[in-house]
């Protein structure tokens, strides 16, 4: 198991370089970082002196390694718009998107899974059926568009809910959370629903099917033949071999989650990465465009580790190491 | 006078179809007293495992039992719905099923199937439970069995899996086990270990047994008397012993003259012309007319012979034609 | 990124077996005959926008600027001219701003799936063929670039592009760099098809036969392995092609596509969603609704073509 563990974190580390070399090649070939952080007003000599302040004059590998050795201490440079360093500007708005993330995952992952059991076991009921076919319209809604209908319902006609920002937040030693003051938590909903919404609908019709098909083993017979409770087979028995294939998925989607937030930031102006990163990309702020890639790379592989490791504690057979008797 | 264990009258399962109703159990009737082992033998598709699944009520819509009734200990079991059926499962009714690879569940332990198997059926404590699991393996042969109830299935072979499943269906003490080819999927060595534990297990506490196979050396190793199901329908009934030796159906003896087992010594297997009909195109009359030797008008037309007291379902019995 | 089957049979009767068999269950599908008609007519409309518009609405000479926020069917207070579906704020009509946007989200798409498509089909063929180093170096960016959402992977070849464009040029080639960006970001699921099934047509005689006669690898691929994995291909891209298009209409929605210049549906979405809370609701509605009906429509011809070209998968 540690043998595996370590050739998993292996492999992410080698992801992480490949990406950090996506990152740093555009830092060095996308647009001129001098060009962009001096004016017109130069000389040939603050050309010179900044390039070598940059270490720009030292081979690629080297300029690389001081990259890389940056990131790791969280020095992403300084952002071209705001003139800031980017590191800071991503701190301060982490905590918007990891709230927004947070609400969602949890709202997809608990309402995934409960209506993907819910339609597997009463397969043929009418209440079921019908969810099954509106999750294939929101399977091909596009979420913005998920967005924008509930601002029109909630804030534009109903006027219950606020369509854009966080609300009112509250500084705990620097995370600036929107949970504790009710237009923080008023604010959230909206943007928390668009979000997981999409994920929700995945994770729901992916624990249908694993679970029609493990209600299908017979092992599940077996587990009826000896009478166990329906509560018994269906959770304590199906779910949990459904889980199996699931997590690996719902992993995926919380890293997606993250991703997707840009989308929802953006309909919503909620004041998280997400946003920050398209108006990077809008005004070609390298720094922040790479740093986020980074940051969000860090936090898929890392999702992606963990859930490999979850799979030891769920599924025995993979822990080889404690075996006998074959 | 005492009831047997499970009785069978009449019992009929139906699947409506696109092409019409089949009918993969048709008008069978058998006894089973304590501590007998009944074989219920018949090709694949004859109806064997559908009639166990009927008695144990595990039947998969839209299959149902449409006439018969079915009487376990002197109670009338086969109109009994949801909660009050399932009480009886693993409770009164074991199961064992054909390939214990697939029916243990791979994520819990031996030990926790065990117990919550027991915990559900009878009133007893947890910890008290758990000492009757370890009793459960040791009983069934696992050695280590204090250990051994914290491993996974994975963690042990396809016989020792099949002890396991044995245990399972025998630890809420259930008065008849329902065992659906439990040997088919295990290595021909460990096929007679299997077959001889659940021989002694069952005399010993007195449990009656349906033995579902398609092999004859199991039925004549281990049954105290035979159904031979064709079709859906039950062609000969009786002690084993007459059975194998003198067969009254027609088809009995082709399956008996078909057996390495039983032709010993004889230089080629007999083979019964043709195949069971499917369900849905299952010929007038007797169902095995089309492959019988013996067959005459009156077999072609209903209506359809039926098992008698010690009398096969065919007009024209095998008289004295001794097999082996 | 499920396994597809792969067809043995030869080409010729397989084709045709397939091709009856799926105007069979066309027949008797009215989701894919409804889907189908809303597509074809949605692509004419496209094809002929300069045909069937009223107005050129990217024309600055036919604009009025008195004719802004005219509702749809009633006459403007000021011009007295009445527009089908409205007008927005600079007097552009909508029904003729749809028909020009949906032409540039059409073509993105079918770019950008083309794209990926070529991309996908020559990578998976190369490695599967070749394998060794090569299809360790392929399979493995694939695995690398499967782990993020293609949305965002589109969003940074869309960010680095536009970083090494010239300035003065982004606008005119947002375009081409929106179809390179989704394009660039698809070709996953065609390279991993397509290996699948080279790796197992390679090592058939017929393919074995090719080789002896002296077939070069780039035949051998073309003419032997590559119409055997035309059918999920075909799966694939009408798939991604609803894909494409929502991926299109989102990141022009995020300002970071078509430009307003140039507006496809998801810039008239962007454009809309500044008038959600004056009232002026058409010019959201309209090409939120053509949007929708474009991308649910492909998508369930594409589940449709699914089942009926594997019905294992259903």
């Amino acid at each position: 198991m540690l043998a595996y563990i370590i050739r998993r974190i292996g492999q992410s580390a080698l992801v992480l370089l490949i990406v950090g070399l996506v990152a740093f090649s555009m830092f060095r070939f996308v647009g001129d970082p001098i060009d962009n952080m001096l004016g017109q007003e130069r000389t040939a000599e603050d050309i010179d002196r900044l390039r070598a302040q940059l270490g720009l004059d030292q081979p690629f590998v080297v300029q690389y390694f001081k990259f890389l050795e940056g990131a790791v201490q969280g020095n992403f440079g300084v952002s071209y718009r705001q003139g800031r360093p980017v590191a800071e500007i991503l701190l301060e708005r982490a905590p918007a998107t990891l709230e927004l993330a947070a609400v969602s995952g949890i709202l997809a992952i608990l309402f995934g899974i409960a209506l993907g059991v819910f339609t597997a076991i009463r397969r043929d009921g009418v209440l079921a059926n019908f969810i099954m076919s509106a999750s294939l319209i929101g399977v091909s809604l596009p979420t913005f568009l998920i967005g924008i209908l509930l601002i029109y319902l909630f804030s534009v006609e109903l006027g219950w809910l606020p369509s854009f920002g966080r609300g009112e937040t509250v500084d705990l030693g620097g995370w600036s959370t929107g949970f504790l003051t009710e237009s923080g938590l008023k604010a959230l909903i909206l943007p928390s629903i668009t979000l997981g919404l999409y994920q929700m609908t995945l994770i729901m019709r992916l624990v249908r099917s694993e679970m029609l098909e493990v209600l299908r083993q017979d092992y599940i017979r077996f587990a009826r033949a000896r009478g166990l409770r329906d509560r018994a087979v269906n959770f304590r028995h199906a779910l949990k071999n459904t889980m199996v294939p699931v997590i690996t998925v719902i992993g995926l989607q919380l890293g997606a989650i993250i991703a997707f937030a840009i989308i929802t930031e953006t309909v919503f102006q909620w004041p998280g990465v997400g946003l920050l990163f398209i108006n990077a990309i809008q005004f070609v702020d390298i720094p922040v465009m790479a740093a986020y890639l980074m940051l969000i790379s860090v936090m898929f592989v890392g999702i992606n580790l963990l859930v490999d490791i979850l799979y030891f504690f769920i599924d025995p057979r993979l822990r080889a190491d404690r075996s006998g008797g074959h | 006078m005492t009831h047997p264990v499970l009785s069978i009258r009449d019992l009929s399962v139906e699947i409506p179809t696109r092409h019409g109703v089949v009918r993969p159990v048709d008008g069978v009737s058998y006894d089973i007293a304590a501590g007998e082992i009944l074989g219920v033998v018949g090709e694949s598709g004859a109806g064997k495992s559908m009639a166990g699944n009927a008695v144990i009520g595990l039947l998969t819509p839209p299959a149902h039992i449409s006439t018969g009734e079915i009487w376990l200990n002197g109670q009338r079991i086969d109109q009994l719905t949801g909660d009050a059926m399932r009480r009886l499962r693993g409770k009164e009714i074991g199961m064992v099923f054909q390939d214990p690879l697939t029916s243990l569940n791979p994520l819990l332990r031996i030990g926790d199937q065990l117990t919550e198997t027991m915990l559900t059926h009878l009133p007893i404590s947890r910890s008290e439970a758990e000492k009757r699991a370890v009793a459960a393996l040791d009983e069934v042969g696992i050695p280590g069995a204090a250990e051994r109830v914290n491993s996974y299935p994975h963690e042990f072979s396809g016989g020792m899996r099949q002890r396991v499943v044995i245990a399972l269906a025998l630890c809420a003490e259930p008065s008849l086990i329902i065992a659906d080819e439990p040997t088919t999927a295990l290595d021909v060595s460990v096929q007679a270990q299997i077959i001889a534990l659940l021989r002694r297990l069952c005399r010993d506490r007195g449990t009656a047994v349906m033995l579902i196979t398609h092999d004859m050396g199991v039925i004549a190793e281990a049954t105290d008397r035979v159904a031979v199901m064709y079709a859906g329908r039950l062609a000969e009934l009786g002690p084993v012993r007459d059975v194998l030796t003198h067969p009254q159906h027609p088809y009995t003896h082709g399956l008996m003259a078909s057996t390495p087992l039983a032709s010993q010594g004889k230089s080629r297997l007999h083979q019964i012309p043709g195949a069971m009909p499917r369900l849905d195109a299952v010929p007038e009359g007797c169902a095995f007319h089309p492959r019988c030797p013996y067959a005459t008008d009156k077999c072609r037309q209903p209506p359809v012979p039926r098992v008698t007291d010690g009398q096969a379902a065919c007009w024209y019995p095998l008289v004295d034609e001794k097999v082996i | 990124m499920s396994d597809f089957p792969i067809p043995s049979a030869p080409k010729s009767r397989y084709r045709r077996a397939v091709e009856s068999d799926l105007f069979y269950t066309f027949k008797r599908s009215p989701v894919a005959m409804v889907s189908a008609a809303v597509v074809l007519i949605l692509v004419l409309a496209a094809v002929f926008a300069p045909l069937i518009a009223p107005t050129n609405p990217f024309d600055p000479s036919s604009l009025n600027l008195m004719n802004g926020f005219t509702p749809p069917m009633a006459p403007n207070a000021f011009t007295g001219d009445t527009f089908l579906l409205g007008t927005d704020d600079q007097g552009r009509d909508v029904f003729s701003t749809i028909l020009y946007g949906m032409r540039i989200s059409l073509f993105v798409g079918v770019a950008a799936v083309f794209l990926a498509m070529v991309l996908g089909i020559t990578l998976g063929l190369i490695s599967g063929y070749v394998g060794g180093w090569t299809e360790t170096i392929i399979m493995r960016t694939a695995d690398v670039q499967l782990t993020f959402p293609s949305i965002l992977v589109a969003m940074l070849i869309f960010g680095i592009a536009k970083g090494v464009t010239p300035v003065e040029y982004r606008d005119q080639m947002a375009i081409w760099v929106l179809i390179l960006a989704i394009g660039l970001s698809d070709w996953v699921q065609f390279a991993r098809v397509v290996r699948g099934a080279t790796l197992v047509e390679k090592n058939k005689e017929y393919v074995q036969a090719a080789r002896l006669i002296g077939r070069t690898p780039g035949a051998i691929m073309l003419r032997h392995i590559l119409p055997n994995v035309l059918s999920p291909v075909l799966v694939i891209a009408t798939i991604s092609l609803a894909l494409a298009i929502i991926a299109e209409a989102t990141l022009s929605f995020l300002g970071v596509g078509a430009p307003p210049t140039q507006p496809s549906l998801g810039t008239l979405i962007r454009i809309g969603q500044g008038f959600l809370f004056s009232g002026e609701w058409w010019i959201l509605l309209f090409p939120a609704v053509t949007l929708l009906a474009l991308a649910l429509s492909v998508n369930l011809l594409g589940d449709w073509l699914r089942d009926a070209l594997n019905p294992r998968l259903r």
